[in-house]
């Protein structure tokens, strides 16, 4: 077992230890509620010497990404994080080091998007961002969001992947909320992340060109690559992660089970609901209801054999977003249906949309989904037309 | 599981009290989380802070505290505003900074049973010099409830006041002392 | 440029290339439908059709007069348009051809 201390830390402060220990070379970021304090402890940690690195200064979350695009195409090792609006405003940019791929690191603090204006916690920032090429990977707790940056660099930095990686923590209820990290110790975390090198970096003696022109009769064959690596990239990380466990004694995986041993139900979130959730099993297994907790940890690349293992034996599965896709429903619902078209008929999926512009989501909020789901079940039964439900939604 | 709300103003160190208990509590091998009322902080608009405490295992709900069994009152002018007091669990308790007698505090909140009172604005004014109650008054829970040792929390302000450190241990003993619970 | 059409497999990880300068081997020569003919017992040597040629076309030779790479000539006409001395004609491709 590792050495270490438990420290009571925000989930802010948890990444900006994860980022210290991974000893990057180049920072740069722009505030922004609720990410700001981890953007905050790092120019600290810098400032203070504790941590050896460029934080370099930008005006927006676009020059934020294009400098860290930057750093990492001259072989740097580089973080940045960002929310909401500002990951939008990135979200331009976001495309390039997973097309030129580069293993750009960063964590967002998920929250909703404008307008109304708010700054509080849903996946809408996280789903917009889907599409791109970057590793997705949600964290539930402080630990986690530490345990899954500092995996996040040994991932995307494997010769096996290259592509950027992103740790989504939920904004507020992980990065502003204080509770005990297992803070391990960091030479262990060094030698878990050795340095890497990049196969081409920008280098005036071995001068490469990256990012250029893709005529009709090259880019299909550059999307083909990037696509198929990409995919490839889930053993990698389920090895990443074995090996992190195996350090450090906290395993991870792609999808993660919870009561499913014999459960005909199965409820499935992502993200800091996961433990809230968790309660509301165990309060319906004491009921007697046989309902287990699917928590997707890996978003991208979707693991579609994972998650088809977990949910073999279900009848019904109840999903939540904490996002719209307007005139769609849920995106993880969706996708959820879509991995497993073809492949399940048997099984009922009833999705939920919860949790928007940071609306708490209690334990009877979970209990109710379950409920609500099953008469939706016999809806669907009697040919009835069902729509997404937004649950907690005042008339 | 101890579930406690702080209610304060914004500025008056609601947050940094609960912040200061977790640290106290982890230091002790205690499970915690410690969080603020989520969004924009506004200086001296009323706001909660949020502390939850367990002696044996992880804390997994993720949610504000609706009914806590504890709730500290930094600013008595804030008894009025708002229903945080009757969010209070029944058998819960009321700890709270005023110059009022426990008695007279008690015919002043109907409905609350048990009650914690303490001048912490007059300990903070002497011994900091500064109507700043959040220190004092985690000697008010302390006395209260118990929840973490006085010692643990030496660490932790040391660390987070430096040379002015002393003078807050000194005001949240002090509290505690006077603290009465009835 | 290579006219060899790479398969994905064949790509080169975040489709780098590896061949530094090599816009150089790509033929602007083919844009040209008019080339720049010379008459040099006008020419003064001034360079200013060097100086112009918004591609760095024209270079200078042993004797001191400028010449067109019709390599990379998109055929343009600034050289002939901006020369003082009239030295420069555009005439169109059909009529030079053979001499490619």
């Amino acid at each position: 077992m590792t050495k270490g201390k438990i420290v009571g830390l925000e989930g802010s402060f948890a990444v900006a230890e994860a980022v210290r220990m991974a000893n990057v070379d180049v920072i740069s970021a722009y505030p922004i509620t609720p990410q700001t304090h981890i953007v905050e402890r790092l120019a600290e940690m810098i400032a203070d010497g504790e941590l050896d690195a460029e934080f370099i200064c930008v005006e927006s979350e676009h020059s934020a990404m294009s400098a860290c695009v930057g750093a990492s195409a001259a072989g740097a090792r580089v973080f940045t994080c960002s929310a909401s609006q500002g990951l939008e405003l990135m979200h331009e940019v976001l495309y390039i080091p997973s097309s030129m791929r580069l293993p750009v690191v960063a964590v967002t603090a998920n929250r909703a998007l404008s307008a109304p204006l708010s700054v509080w916690c849903d996946h809408s920032d996280a789903m917009a961002i889907r599409d791109i090429g970057w590793i997705q990977i949600f964290a539930e707790n402080n630990q986690q969001a530490f345990d899954l940056t500092v995996c996040a660099y040994r991932i995307a930095e494997d010769k096996e992947v290259l592509f950027p990686a992103m740790v989504h923590i939920d904004g507020f209820y992980l990065s502003h909320v204080i509770e005990g990290v297992m803070l391990p110790d960091e030479e262990e975390v060094a030698h878990f992340i050795p340095d890497y090198e990049h196969p081409f970096v920008l280098d005036p003696e071995d001068p490469v060109s990256m990012g250029c022109y893709g005529p009709p009769f090259i880019y299909p064959e550059a999307k083909k690559a990037q696509e198929v690596d990409f995919t490839n990239t889930k053993p990698k990380i389920q090895e990443t992660w074995d090996e992190f466990g195996e350090t450090f004694g906290r395993y991870y995986s792609p999808v993660e089970k919870y009561k499913m041993e014999d459960a005909n139900i199965a409820l499935l979130t992502m993200g800091s609901s996961g433990e809230t959730a968790m309660l509301a099993v165990d309060e319906m297994r004491e009921e007697g209801r046989d309902v287990g907790l699917i928590r997707l940890r890996l978003w991208r690349p979707f693991p579609f054999k994972e998650f088809r293992d977990a949910v073999k034996d279900v009848e019904l599965l109840v999903v939540l977003d904490r996002a719209i896709s307007f005139g769609m429903g849920g995106p993880v619902c969706s996708e959820v249906k879509s991995a497993l078209y073809d492949k399940r008929k048997d099984l009922s999926i009833v999705g939920f949309i919860g949790g928007l512009g940071g609306r708490d989501i209690p334990i009877d909020g979970f209990k109710y989904m379950v409920n609500r789901a099953l008469e939706k079940v016999k809806m669907i039964e009697r040919g009835e037309e069902i729509e997404t439900e937004m649950i907690g939604i005042r008339e | 599981m101890m579930e406690i709300c702080i209610y304060g103003r914004g500025g008056q160190g609601g947050v940094t009290l609960a912040e200061l208990v977790a640290h106290a509590a982890i230091r002790e091998g205690k499970y915690v989380q410690s969080m603020p009322s989520f969004g924009p902080e506004r200086r001296g608009a009323p706001v909660l802070a949020f502390l939850r405490v367990n002696e044996t295992e992880r804390i997994k709900i993720r949610t504000e505290i609706a009914e806590p069994d504890v709730l500290v009152v930094l600013d008595p002018g804030l008894l009025h505003v708002g229903d945080v007091i009757s969010r209070l669990k029944k058998e819960g308790i009321a700890v709270i900074n005023t110059k009022k007698s426990p008695e007279e505090m008690k015919s002043d909140l109907e409905g609350v049973t048990k009650i914690a009172v303490v001048d912490a604005m007059s300990i903070a004014r002497e011994i900091l010099g500064l109507p700043i109650v959040n220190t004092t008054m985690i000697g008010a829970l302390i006395k209260a409830v118990g929840l973490v040792k006085l010692e643990s929390l030496e660490q932790p302000m040391n660390e987070r006041f430096g040379k002015v450190a002393a003078k807050n241990i000194e005001a949240m003993r002090r509290a505690y002392e006077e603290t009465v619970v009835r | 440029m290579s006219s060899e059409k790479k398969g994905w497999k064949d790509i080169e990880i975040g489709c780098v290339v590896t061949e530094p300068g090599s816009a150089a081997s790509y033929k602007t020569g083919d844009w040209r439908s008019e080339r720049p003919v010379r008459d040099n017992t006008k020419c003064i040597k001034c360079g200013i059709c060097y100086i112009y040629c918004p591609d760095a076309a024209i270079n200078e030779d042993e004797e001191g007069y400028f010449e067109a790479d019709l390599y990379y000539c998109k055929g343009c006409g600034v050289c002939a348009h901006e020369c003082p001395r009239g030295v420069i004609t555009m005439v169109e491709e059909e009529e030079e051809e053979g001499e490619k």
